[in-house]
């Protein structure tokens, strides 16, 4: 137990207001403080956040890769959910 | 799994590599190129953090605070690129204590760049502007490396080093406007630093065993030599520049070619610096165990906090 590794974090950064937080990496600490200060010197050393969310790793859950074919295929195969696909009469500029 | 279920999945994976699709962490890949990557990630980072030590022995002798303050933030960074690089590492899956405790018996290997001393303060200068040059060269093509963790943490670091190769610079052009002695303290800088900087690139490219592979899969864009004719194409002229002269009778302006001639490399002070008979190995091998021994206890204090936190949270 002593000398348990840290565990793993990963790192999301909001660049500046008005952006979503976005992955930039992980790292190790002991807690979730640990891991915000660790954060703020390894990832905003010249001004890429206003604000860091830390998650452990392992509670990150995620679709498996091999099944992305059948995961999303069909939003491919639904064209009609994009606008460009109604015909739309001349003499209408914007819609 | 069967032999034909692997041929299918590496078919699929090679596609993916000639299109230039990137591979991420949990997609299907073979495991010579999850070695491979394995082996070059970790020793980039192991370069990152012994590279810290040629350069930390100078900050608290820097000539002035601006000097200081500089070097200083450039030892922090290179700490942050090894931590880019050892979380690439982990997630191929290795183990990162793993790799360090490889670095310390000698089973991986780091830049043979930083088993050479930092004799005087224009050694910093020579660092900065070769080494990191060099590393930039060898850096900024892998941005586009197949695997996507590695280009990722490839494109902050490069954002990061330019800096470093211009302070670096800025020192011996500082130095070359100076006294005589200052003069010949850049001079003998670059003649120490020269060759071993050449060297940092590999072996020639007909000795160099993991490079076609590697191109193959697109982890390496050019090969050994191609960086570092590069190199020195881009470097010779800034020597020029400042007055400095590079310790090569042989190197002169091919106009055939396009690109400057050199002199052979003494690759056999490579290998011995590779096999572990530079200057400085034992002594840089011996200050990363000591710092990983000495550290110990902070490891197990946080944990202790955490637990101590934990428990009161409870009750």
């Amino acid at each position: 137990m002593a000398n348990k590794e840290w565990p793993l974090w990963e790192v999301f950064i909001r660049s500046k207001k008005g952006l979503s937080h976005k992955h930039v990496g992980s790292l190790r600490a002991s807690d979730s403080q640990m891991a915000i200060k660790n954060a703020r010197d390894v990832y905003t050393r010249r001004s890429e956040g206003i604000s860091i969310w830390v998650t452990k790793s392992n509670s990150i859950f995620a679709s498996k890769p091999d099944e992305s074919d059948s995961l999303y295929e069909p939003s491919d195969s639904k064209v009609y959910r994009h606008p460009t696909f109604y015909d739309i009469p001349d003499g209408i500029e914007h819609m | 799994m069967k032999d034909q279920d692997i041929s299918k999945l590496e078919q699929k994976f090679q596609e993916k590599i000639d299109n230039d699709i990137k591979i991420e962490p949990r997609d299907w890949m073979p495991d010579d190129y999850r070695q491979t990557l394995i082996r070059q990630i970790s020793q980039h980072a192991h370069s990152e953090v012994v590279g810290m030590l040629p350069e930390g022995n100078w900050i608290t002798r820097a000539p002035n605070l601006r000097r200081k303050a500089v070097l200083l933030a450039k030892v922090q960074d290179e700490a942050g690129h090894g931590l880019y690089l050892y979380s690439a590492v982990e997630t191929l899956g290795a183990n990162r204590e793993q790799t360090i405790d490889d670095l310390h018996s000698g089973i991986a290997k780091y830049s043979s760049i930083f088993n050479y001393p930092t004799l005087s303060w224009a050694d910093m200068g020579a660092i900065g502007w070769l080494v990191d040059g060099a590393a930039i060269m060898n850096q900024v093509p892998l941005c586009r490396c197949s695997y996507g963790p590695y280009a990722r943490a490839m494109v902050r670091i490069c954002k990061e080093e330019s800096f470093h190769q211009r302070q670096g610079f800025e020192i011996m052009t500082t130095l070359m406007k100076g006294t005589v002695q200052q003069k010949k303290m850049a001079q003998d800088a670059l003649d120490r630093f020269w060759w071993p900087s050449l060297m940092m690139f590999g072996p020639n490219d007909e000795d160099s065993k993991h490079t076609a592979k590697s191109i193959n899969w697109k982890i390496k864009r050019h090969t050994n030599d191609e960086l570092r004719q590069m190199f020195v194409d881009a470097t010779v002229p800034q020597a020029e520049l400042i007055g400095l002269k590079i310790p090569d009778k042989d190197l002169v302006w091919n106009k055939e070619r396009g690109h400057y001639d050199f002199g052979e490399i003494n690759w056999d002070e490579f290998w011995q610096v590779v096999k572990g008979n530079g200057p400085c190995n034992n002594h840089r091998i011996e200050t990363r165990k000591k710092a990983k021994e000495n550290g110990l206890w902070v490891i197990e204090a946080a944990n202790a906090y955490e637990q101590k936190r934990k428990i009161k949270k409870v009750s």
